[in-house]
């Protein structure tokens, strides 16, 4: 998953601006775009600092903090453009602190409640699967901003790959128990990967433009990873289609969604106008 | 402290050769190493307090992690998760620590779930506003570098350097809560009141953090000698109430302390002692939270059996398939 997964940009990379200049309808769409990159960050970072001080064991606690750390700073950096590209004011802080569950865009699969440690690690290999194969593309967007993100996060996604897919490994392959229970996990998530690599008419905008790649275009490179991955953990790869549960990317969530963001939101909402 | 009442190992009968030059190696300033000869009692005293410090690093976790999923701004949640992720780190570096003493890590774990090993009686108290993170940063890491500063010279050479890594990054976190403190007292009205409030619920038990007066105790003398413990108890408060009721002041905060007053004569502030019957208690198990902490520890304890066991049987399969790989290539 390198070389040849790369997006041809349209034109060499230019800043978002003179993109915007030399086609202002791709405004609305863009926003939007970056929105479903920094609001999935954002919320499978929330989800996963729900462990904090809980974990399994204290290295693994640690390391789970820091993947939250990484994805809330990558929050940041797309929330800040996704504003910054809206133009009206608003601020990354203002985005996640201050929108409803209606105008949130993360996929369906970030939203789903921790469950068990098992689940929590299959769903962000699942996520870190999709992650990888998107931010290996985006470095070569057409929109400079972006490129630039990518590369960052890049390195750090590399890392939480490398360090979910060993764990399901080993959790798959490893006692009757863990094995039975990373399955579970498994077949749980899986009717929510498929809204990953499933595109719609604001992804076919931008991926026209060289901006954004087209989210069928990541399906194959995901689906090498996990299939790799999980046959090495003795995974059963789950029947059925797994594109049934979506709709996030559009506004339409789960119902956890709502309890997630009136917590994480409770401050801002409570107290208007502050600063913290 | 996060180590705040640790019983002294008596140093045993009458003092031997070996005992006499070990102490002389202390009081000459050097480390002693891993492997090298010590008094039991030493040993002892050492691996209660290393683990008593490394477990209040670890319950420590909670009551900021209780307020990282509602983190006002995205940047006050990465600073919490790195706060509190270094707060893990620290539980790693000294529990690895006491490892060199002879003692394993599921071991301490087990003897903090029992309560046979004790954590500092500060994290047995709420965290109930944001306010709570800054009182948290300003006073009680404040407080913990009061006493990991000396520390940093004990006469242990692995909690020594544990002790110098902790402290580089203490400061940062201390930092950070003086700053939300400050956005608090200078922000709204109900902001300042979360902030004030803070202070009142937060300032005894820091206060107690450094544990009873010791002055007249014999353990604590011979801790001192073996440069284990460095300051009393009440050096270490003294130090902390001088440097924190100025910076009260500059938030415009008040100490809730009426008989708060700076004497000339001893070029230091007279203060309230904190409640002690409170303080024992707490360590009895009875504080506001003790239940909660010790729960939350062995749920996550008990609901990682699976995991840890997960991990131990691949690492078993592996082992083997690579055993059969290599007799199978003779
Ligand atoms: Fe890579
Ligand atoms: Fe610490
Ligand atoms: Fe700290």
């Amino acid at each position: 998953m390198s070389a040849d997964a790369t997006i041809a940009p349209l034109a060499p990379a230019r800043p978002v601006d003179d993109l915007l200049a030399a086609a202002p309808e791709l405004r609305a769409p863009l926003v939007t775009g970056l929105c479903r990159l920094g609001d999935a960050t954002l919320i499978l970072g929330h989800r996963v600092s729900e462990w904090c001080g809980h974990g399994p064991a204290l290295e693994e606690d640690i390391a789970l903090a820091n993947t939250a750390l990484d994805l809330i700073g990558h929050t940041q950096m797309w929330l800040g453009l996704a504003a910054q590209v809206e133009g009206r004011g608003r601020s990354a802080d203002d985005l996640a602190y201050h929108r409803d569950a209606m105008h949130f865009r993360n996929p369906l699969l970030v939203e789903v409640p921790n469950g068990d440690i098992g689940r929590t690690l299959m769903r962000l290999f699942l996520f870190d699967a999709w992650h990888h194969a998107l931010l290996e593309r985006l470095v070569s967007s057409s929109a400079t901003e972006i490129a630039e993100i990518a590369a960052k996060a890049l390195k750090e996604v590399h890392y939480h790959l490398d360090r979910s897919s060993d764990l399901v490994v080993r959790l798959g392959d490893g006692s009757e128990e863990s094995h039975a229970r990373m399955q579970a996990a498994l077949d749980l998530l899986w009717p929510y990967t498929g809204e990953l690599c499933f595109g719609d008419d604001t992804d076919a905008a931008l991926a026209e433009a060289g901006i954004l790649p087209e989210p069928g275009d990541l399906r194959s490179a995901w689906d090498a990873t996990v299939r790799e991955t999980l046959a090495e953990a003795t995974l059963a790869v789950p029947e059925g289609r797994n594109d049934v549960q979506r709709g996030g990317r559009q506004g339409r969530h789960t119902e956890h969604l709502g309890y997630l963001l009136a917590e994480m939101q409770f401050l801002q909402r409570a107290y208007p106008g502050a600063e913290w | 402290m996060y180590a705040q009442m640790v019983t002294t190992e008596p140093k045993g009968g009458g003092e031997t050769p070996e005992e006499h030059a070990f102490q002389a190696r202390i009081d000459a300033g050097e480390k002693i190493e891993p492997k090298e000869w010590m008094p039991e009692g030493y040993r002892k005293t050492l691996i209660r307090q290393i683990s008593q410090h490394a477990h209040s690093e670890i319950v420590g976790q909670l009551p900021e992690g209780n307020w990282i999923t509602r983190a006002p701004t995205l940047e006050r949640k990465a600073i919490l998760l790195a706060k509190v992720q270094d707060e893990a780190g620290h539980g790693l570096y000294l529990y690895s620590a006491a490892e060199t003493l002879g003692i394993s890590r599921d071991e301490m774990t087990e003897q903090l779930l029992s309560g046979k090993a004790k954590y500092s009686s500060i994290f047995n108290y709420p965290t109930l506003t944001w306010a709570d993170m800054g009182a948290i940063g300003w006073l009680v890491d404040g407080a913990a570098i009061m006493n990991q500063v000396p520390l940093q010279r004990t006469s242990y050479g692995p909690y020594s350097r544990a002790m110098i890594r902790i402290c580089k990054e203490e400061s940062f976190h201390q930092r950070q809560g003086f700053h939300i403190m400050m956005k608090m007292a200078r922000g709204t009205d109900a902001q300042r009141e979360m902030a004030q409030d803070a202070l009142n619920r937060f300032w005894y038990p820091s206060l107690m953090m450094f544990g009873p007066s010791d002055k007249d105790s014999v353990h604590s003398q011979q801790s001192m000698a073996w440069k284990i413990k460095i300051n009393t108890n009440d050096e270490l408060r003294q130090r902390f109430v001088n440097e924190t009721v100025p910076q009260a002041e500059f938030l415009g905060l008040t100490v809730p302390d009426p008989d708060l007053a700076w004497n000339e004569e001893k070029q230091g502030y007279d203060f309230t002692e904190p409640d002690w019957s409170e303080f024992y208690e707490v360590l009895k198990g009875n504080g506001p939270c003790n239940r909660e902490r010790l729960g939350a520890r062995q749920k996550a304890w008990d609901d990682g059996a699976w995991f840890r066991d997960g991990l131990t049987a691949y690492a078993e399969k592996a082992a083997a398939r690579r055993a059969a790989a290599a007799t199978a290539a003779e």
